[in-house]
């Protein structure tokens, strides 16, 4: 009986392995490569870290840089060319730039939408709200034509503006605020008004306070996707590489004569994925400890 | 000042009417329950004395001003909530001085950082905090003033909502079944500190409760609402011993009153169960009904007495009063007794005779209004 509880179970876990391999797996060649050097690389050798020895890289003296300059280990090459070859300090802060942007703007429209359909009565709230829903079924692809051609009208393309103005109103955020709102016991917001709060300050002090877990799990959503979003920029910034965000970046190392030496490319890569990485374990500590709605009941 | 009158009060949410032309006088520092079951709209009376619902039709008339139009904050009333709806987010401290901040300061004194070197805002601040403080030591609560709501007990966090509505000094406190979350003995414990609260303060208390001993041991008068109606209106002990309808008499009174077919005479003379009741009264109707209070029967072993036959089916033990629920004529119609646990325990199965205990019982029409 127990033998077979544990067979049961170890099946479950050996599946959830599985998956959680195939998701770690790329992340694991790419701290490697990043790491190598490139003999290392196309050989398919040297573990997670290789051997790290000296050496001068040919790809950098091609670059017209002196071999004494040229010649240190494979890891510090691959970030020290990775830096040199693209401004990715650059990158990271138009990323930051557009994502911060974007999120900010889309809570400071989603709240009072939000607030608004889960707890005020108007006349046709059911039907914006459906229109909201049927607003989530439009891929972004099929409006990215007249979008740009609205930018490009105008003039914004190759700005921050084109980066961030499409995105800024959020039915996700809408719908997901919504939900979260309709939890909220009516008796806070009388509460309030009793206290003489008007909507806004409801929205502001009562409302936003209160939906920081459901916030924290949005600004997820939206700052990842943005932040790793490739398609948008690629369309809207065509040739201003100051305003290039980090996967727009990444292509840099794509192409040209060096194409194919992948350390520098991948260093390049581990650079942009760490701020989501780091900013994500410090969120996710504020997202299970934060301000739940347990004062209420 | 708290006189509230309401006058012909509709309101309906779409085809269902809540309130049908209701109308009631508060008077100044009274304690008013309003009291009926659950969905009867008192809950939204009470909603639209505070301005948070507005009435299809009628006037709030607060101190003599008509405050149809007023918004919720302007009416000068303070609310208490069923789920005290403090603000997560706020300290006990923070949440009693939210509503003084938003009355007593303008937009810019509000503001932060800016509002900080408004010299005017500095008094204000002083007395708002010797107004907290003042309210926190009423309420026993000053070592809670730093915790949040979520760090407190359900009674602790009754006592914060009742703070952040006295910090406000109003004309009258509006309740809306503030001690429904709590447990059995903080409720009763409760029930008597609002008292010596009301007492002290002397405002107008109005209370919504379904619990009609709350109703019962705290009101100066108590509405009975059934149904979107108002059916009576009086002292608690008016209602209990003389309700103006049958409705009221089953609805007030735990556990409920017992009713009885009875027949009257062409004399006036009213009988049922074999007991004649000792008064004549005076109607044009054969048929009645006679609803006695289980407090006002009794179990008699007095062969002489006026009585009828019944069997014992289910006993209640309260351990100051034992209630029986006894079984009529083999039929399914069942009274409940008052016993005296002096009297011994009587088992289930036993017959017993029942009889009047003062020859005594209020007359109803069938369709339920009182015959005096």
């Amino acid at each position: 009986m127990l033998a077979r509880h544990y067979i049961g179970e170890s099946w479950k876990h050996g599946l959830l392995i599985i998956g959680a391999l195939i998701v770690l797996i790329p992340f694991y060649m790419m701290v490697s490569m990043s790491l190598k050097s490139q003999q290392e690389i196309q050989s398919i050798s040297g573990g997670l870290v290789g051997a790290q020895e000296i050496q001068t890289f040919p790809v950098c003296t091609k670059h017209g840089y002196t071999e004494e300059v040229c010649t240190m280990r494979p890891y510090k090459y691959n970030f020290w060319f990775a830096f040199k070859k693209a401004p990715i300090p650059r990158y990271l802060m138009n990323g930051l730039i557009v994502t911060v942007s974007i999120f900010l703007i889309q809570v400071l429209i989603a709240l009072p939408c939000s607030y608004a359909l889960a707890k005020l009565r108007f006349k046709g709230r059911e039907f914006v709200f459906s229109m909201v829903l049927f607003c989530l079924l439009i891929p972004v692809h099929a409006i990215a034509l007249p979008l740009y051609v609205m930018l490009a009208k105008a003039g914004l393309v190759d700005t921050y503006a084109a980066l961030i103005i499409p995105w800024t109103i959020s039915v996700f955020g809408i719908f997901l605020m919504r939900q979260f709102f309709m939890t909220v016991p009516d008796e806070l917001i009388d509460a309030a008004r009793m206290d003489g709060m008007g909507e806004y300050s409801i929205v502001w002090k009562v409302m936003l306070p209160v939906a920081i877990p459901a916030l924290l799990a949005f600004a997820i959503f939206s700052v990842v996707a943005h932040w790793n979003d490739y398609f948008w920029p690629r369309i809207v910034i065509t040739g201003n590489r100051d305003l290039f965000t980090p996967p727009l970046g990444i292509r840099e190392f794509r192409g040209g004569i060096d194409s194919d030496e992948f350390g520098p490319m991948m260093a390049s890569i581990v650079t942009v994925t760490i701020p989501l990485i780091v900013a994500f374990i410090v969120a996710q500590k504020r997202f299970v400890e934060g301000i739940t709605m347990t004062g209420m009941k | 000042m708290g006189t509230i009158s309401l006058k012909n009060i509709n309101k309906s949410f779409g085809s269902t009417e809540v309130l049908k032309q209701l109308s009631l006088d508060i008077q100044d520092g009274e304690f008013l329950t309003l009291v009926g079951p659950s969905g009867c709209g008192k809950s939204t009376l009470l909603k639209i004395i505070a301005g948070l619902e507005q009435q299809n039709s009628g006037d709030v008339i607060i101190d003599d001003k008509n405050v149809n139009s007023t918004r919720a904050s302007k009416r000068d009333l303070a609310m208490v909530f069923q789920s005290y709806a403090l603000y997560p987010h706020l300290t006990v401290r923070k949440n009693l001085e939210t509503p003084l901040k938003l009355r007593d300061y303008s937009f810019v004194e509000r503001l932060p950082l800016v509002g900080n070197f408004v010299p005017s805002r500095k008094e204000k601040k002083k007395s708002i905090d010797d107004l907290v403080f003042k309210t926190s030591e009423t309420l026993k609560i000053t070592e809670l003033l730093d915790r949040k709501p979520g760090q407190l007990s359900g009674g602790q966090r009754q006592r914060a909502a009742l703070g952040r509505a006295m910090v406000r000094e109003p004309v009258a406190f509006l309740m809306d079944e503030p001690l429904s979350n709590l447990d059995a003995a903080l409720r009763v414990h409760m029930r008597s500190e609002l008292s010596e609260l009301h007492n002290s303060l002397k405002t107008t208390f109005i209370y919504v409760t379904h619990d009609q001993a709350e109703a019962l041991t705290m009101s100066t008068r108590m509405a009975v609402m059934i149904d979107g109606e108002l059916l009576q209106l009086d002292t608690p002990s008016e209602v209990y011993n003389n309700p103006s309808s049958l409705r009221v008499a089953e609805f007030v009174g735990s556990p409920k009153i017992n009713t009885f077919a009875a027949q009257i005479s062409s004399d006036g003379s009213v009988e049922f169960m074999g007991i004649k009741l000792e008064r004549k009264f005076n109607t044009n109707s054969q048929k009645a009904l006679v609803a006695v209070r289980p407090e006002h029967l009794e179990i008699t072993k007095d062969s002489n007495k006026p009585a009828f036959e019944a069997t014992v089916s289910y006993r209640e033990n309260l351990g100051s009063d034992i209630f029986y629920h006894v079984q009529v004529d083999q039929s399914d119609f069942k009274i409940i007794v008052r016993g005296s646990p002096q009297a011994g325990l009587i088992s289930n199965g036993e017959t017993v005779r029942i009889s009047l205990s003062h020859a005594e019982a209020m007359l109803f029409e069938t369709s339920g209004e009182r015959i005096r």
